[in-house]
C-alpha cells in the first residue's frame, strides 16, 4: 500500500489560505491505514478548520483514493456541497489526490505527503521493500530486493559500510546485502551471488507511467 | 607507456602504477582530498610535496560525500607538477553518460589508473538533500572500463577509439560479515579489477590473514593506512567508521603518548606497519592516508626506511 504522514496542520491552513469554503475528500484504503484520510481523520481535520474560522462544506471518504472514475461518480451525489466549496482538501496520497484533480475544477490541496509503497509490519508500521523498478531480480536473490533494501541500490554485493549487518546510512536498518546472502546461505545458493548482474534499466517504463492490461488492448474501450 | 598530459603537451614521464606493481616494486601511493572551494594553492603543496617520495597519488572523489574541487582537475593538475594521479571514480554523482566521458577526458589528457568506488552515501555527507545517482556500482564500474577498452559504450555503441585504464578496486577486511565482502572482491576481480587498496587497516595480524585469500586471486593489493592522532580519533573510527577497526592496544599506544605528542606517536605506529608489511611481504604495496596531516608523510616514509628511490 502507500504510505502517507499527514503535513502539519499550519501548513495545510497556510494551502487553504483563500479558500473560505472548503470540501474534504477521505481515502477509505491505504491512507485510513495509515490514519491520515479515514474517517476519523476527515472528522478532526474538519473540526480544526472550522476552529479556524473555515466552513466545511461537505466530505466524502472514497473507497480507494485513487479511482478516477469513483471519485467522479462519488462526487455527482455532493454535487452542491462541492458547488459551494472554494477549495477541495484531498486525504489520500498524491495519486488520490490527482485523481480528484482529474474529476474537477475546483482548485484542489493535499494534507498528506506520500513517503513510499509499503508493506504492513504490523497495524501502523510500514517498510518498503519494493521501488516498482519495472524489471524485477527478485528471482537472484532470495526475494530481497536489492534495488530498494539496499540504499544505494547495489547490484553486485555489499558495499564497503556495511556494519555489524545494519547500513551505513542507518545503523536501524539492516544492510539489504547481509539479508540476501544469509538467505542465500539458507537455500544452498550463495554461488549465485557471484554472478555479474549488469547495469539495470532504469527506463522499463517511460515515465510518467501508462499501463493497458492485455485484455483491454484490443478492441479499445469496452468496460465503460 | 608515455602520453602527453595536457593540452601544453606536458609528458608524463613517471612510471605508472601497472609498472610499478608489474615489475614486483613495493607500491608506495599517498593521498590528496581536494579543498571545498577554489583556493587550491596548499592543495599544489601537498602535490609539490608528495609527488616524489611516493610513486602516486590517489585524488578522492567528493570523499564522504562532502562537496570538493574536483577530482579530475585535481588528477590533471598532479600531472601537470610532474606526479602520477590515481584517480578515484565514484558513482554516486554522476550516470553512465557523465562517467563515461569523464573517462575519456581522463584517457586522452594521461590518466592511466582509476579506482573504481560505488561512493558514500549521501546523507553521511554535506549535501544531504541531493538526489543520489548510482546508476552503477564499483562492479560494473569496472565492467564499463572493460567495455570501453573494447571500444563500445554502454549504450551499446561503438566509440571512434578504445581506451586503456589500469583499473583498481577497494576492499575491506574488517568488514562484518566478511564473506558477502569475499564474494564482492572477487567479483571485482572478474570484472577486471588489476589491483587493490584496502580500506584503513590497524590490525595486522587479522590483515595478514585476509591477505592468505586475497593472494589467491591474480591480483595486486596495497594495505590501506590512515593515520591515527590521537586516542579519540582511534575511538571514534571504531564507533563510527564501518569497517575500520583499531585494536586497543594500539589507542592505549595512543592514549599514553606524552601532551602534544600524540602525532609523534601516530606516526611511529604506521612506520611500523610499513616495516612489518614489508619484511613479512605481507602486501605489494602501502597506500598512505594521512587525511588533513599531508605534511607529516615526508617523515612517516623516512621513519619507514622507505625511500622510493631505493627500491
Ligand atoms: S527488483 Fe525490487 S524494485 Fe524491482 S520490481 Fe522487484 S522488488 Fe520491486
Ligand atoms: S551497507 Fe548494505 S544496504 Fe547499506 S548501502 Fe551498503 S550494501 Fe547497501
Amino acid at each position: 500500500m502507500i504510505i502517507t504522514k499527514q503535513k502539519p496542520f499550519e501548513v495545510v491552513l497556510e494551502e487553504l489560505t483563500g479558500a473560505k469554503s472548503v470540501f474534504l475528500v477521505g481515502c477509505g484504503d491505504c491512507a485510513t491505514l495509515c490514519e491520515t484520510g479515514g474517517e476519523d481523520q476527515v472528522k478532526e481535520i474538519a473540526e480544526k478548520l472550522e476552529s479556524e474560522g473555515k466552513k466545511v462544506a461537505g466530505s466524502v471518504v472514497l473507497e480507494v483514493g485513487c479511482h478516477e472514475l469513483d471519485a467522479k461518480k462519488e462526487f455527482r451525489g455532493h454535487k452542491d456541497e462541492l458547488a459551494e466549496a472554494d477549495a477541495i482538501l484531498v486525504m489520500s496520497c498524491g495519486a488520490g489526490t490527482q485523481a480528484v484533480r482529474a474529476v474537477s475544477d475546483k482548485p484542489v490541496f493535499p494534507s498528506n505527503d506520500t513517503l513510499f509503497l509499503g508493506n504492513i509490519l504490523r497495524y501502523g508500521h510500514y517498510e518498503e521493500k519494493c521501488r516498482l523498478c519495472g524489471d524485477c531480480i527478485l528471482d537472484a536473490t532470495g526475494a530481497i530486493c536489492p534495488v530498494t533494501r539496499c540504499h544505494k541500490g547495489i547490484l553486485n554485493g555489499p558495499c564497503g559500510g556495511t556494519d555489524n549487518g545494519k547500513c551505513e546510512v542507518d545503523p536501524d536498518k539492516d544492510c539489504g546485502w547481509t539479508l540476501i546472502y544469509q538467505q542465500l546461505e539458507k537455500e544452498g545458493r550463495v554461488g549465485e551471488m557471484k554472478e555479474y548482474r549488469p547495469p539495470k534499466n532504469w527506463n522499463t517504463v517511460l515515465k510518467p507511467g501508462r499501463f493497458v492490461i492485455p485484455s483491454r488492448q484490443k478492441g479499445g474501450d469496452e468496460g465503460e | 607507456m608515455t602520453r602527453v598530459s595536457n593540452v601544453l603537451g606536458i609528458e608524463n614521464k613517471k612510471p605508472s602504477i601497472e609498472e610499478i606493481l608489474e615489475a614486483g616494486t613495493f607500491l608506495v601511493s599517498g593521498e590528496i582530498g581536494p579543498p571545498k572551494g577554489p583556493d587550491i594553492e596548499e592543495m599544489i603543496h601537498h602535490v609539490d610535496l608528495l609527488k616524489d617520495i611516493v610513486h602516486a597519488m590517489n585524488i578522492t572523489d567528493n570523499q564522504s560525500s562532502v562537496m570538493r574541487y574536483p577530482s579530475l582537475a585535481t588528477a590533471l593538475i598532479i600531472l601537470e607538477h610532474g606526479g602520477e594521479p590515481n584517480l578515484q571514480v565514484t558513482c554516486r554523482d554522476r550516470n553512465r553518460m557523465a562517467i563515461e566521458s569523464d573517462l575519456l577526458f581522463a584517457y586522452t589528457r594521461g590518466v592511466r589508473s582509476v579506482l573504481c568506488l560505488t561512493g558514500d552515501s549521501v546523507p553521511v555527507g554535506d549535501h544531504k538533500e541531493s538526489k543520489s545517482v548510482f546508476d552503477l556500482e564499483s562492479v560494473q564500474l569496472l565492467n564499463l572500463i572493460r567495455t570501453m577498452e573494447e571500444g563500445n559504450d554502454l549504450g551499446g555503441n561503438e566509440m571512434n577509439g578504445p581506451v586503456k585504464f589500469y583499473p583498481g578496486a577497494i576492499v575491506t577486511p574488517e568488514a562484518d560479515p566478511l564473506e558477502p565482502q569475499l564474494l564482492k572482491f572477487e567479483k571485482k576481480v572478474e570484472a577486471g579489477a588489476r589491483w587493490f587498496q584496502t580500506q584503513a587497516i590497524y590490525d595486522m595480524d587479522h590483515f595478514a590473514k585476509f591477505m592468505k585469500t586475497a593472494r589467491e586471486y591474480p591480483v595486486k593489493l596495497q594495505a590501506g593506512l590512515v593515520l591515527l592522532v590521537s586516542a579519540g580519533m582511534a575511538k571514534y573510527m571504531n564507533k563510527n567508521v564501518p569497517g575500520v577497526f583499531v585494536p586497543d592496544d594500539l589507542i592505549d599506544e595512543m592514549a599514553s603518548a606524552e601532551k602534544g605528542k600524540a602525532l609523534d606517536t601516530g606516526i611511529k605506529i604506521m612506520a611500523r606497519q610499513i616495516k612489518r608489511i614489508r619484511e613479512e611481504n605481507l602486501a605489494d604495496g602501502v597506500h598512505i592516508m594521512a587525511i588533513g596531516k599531508e605534511e607529516v608523510v615526508p617523515r612517516i616514509l623516512e621513519e619507514a626506511e622507505l625511500n622510493i628511490t631505493k627500491l
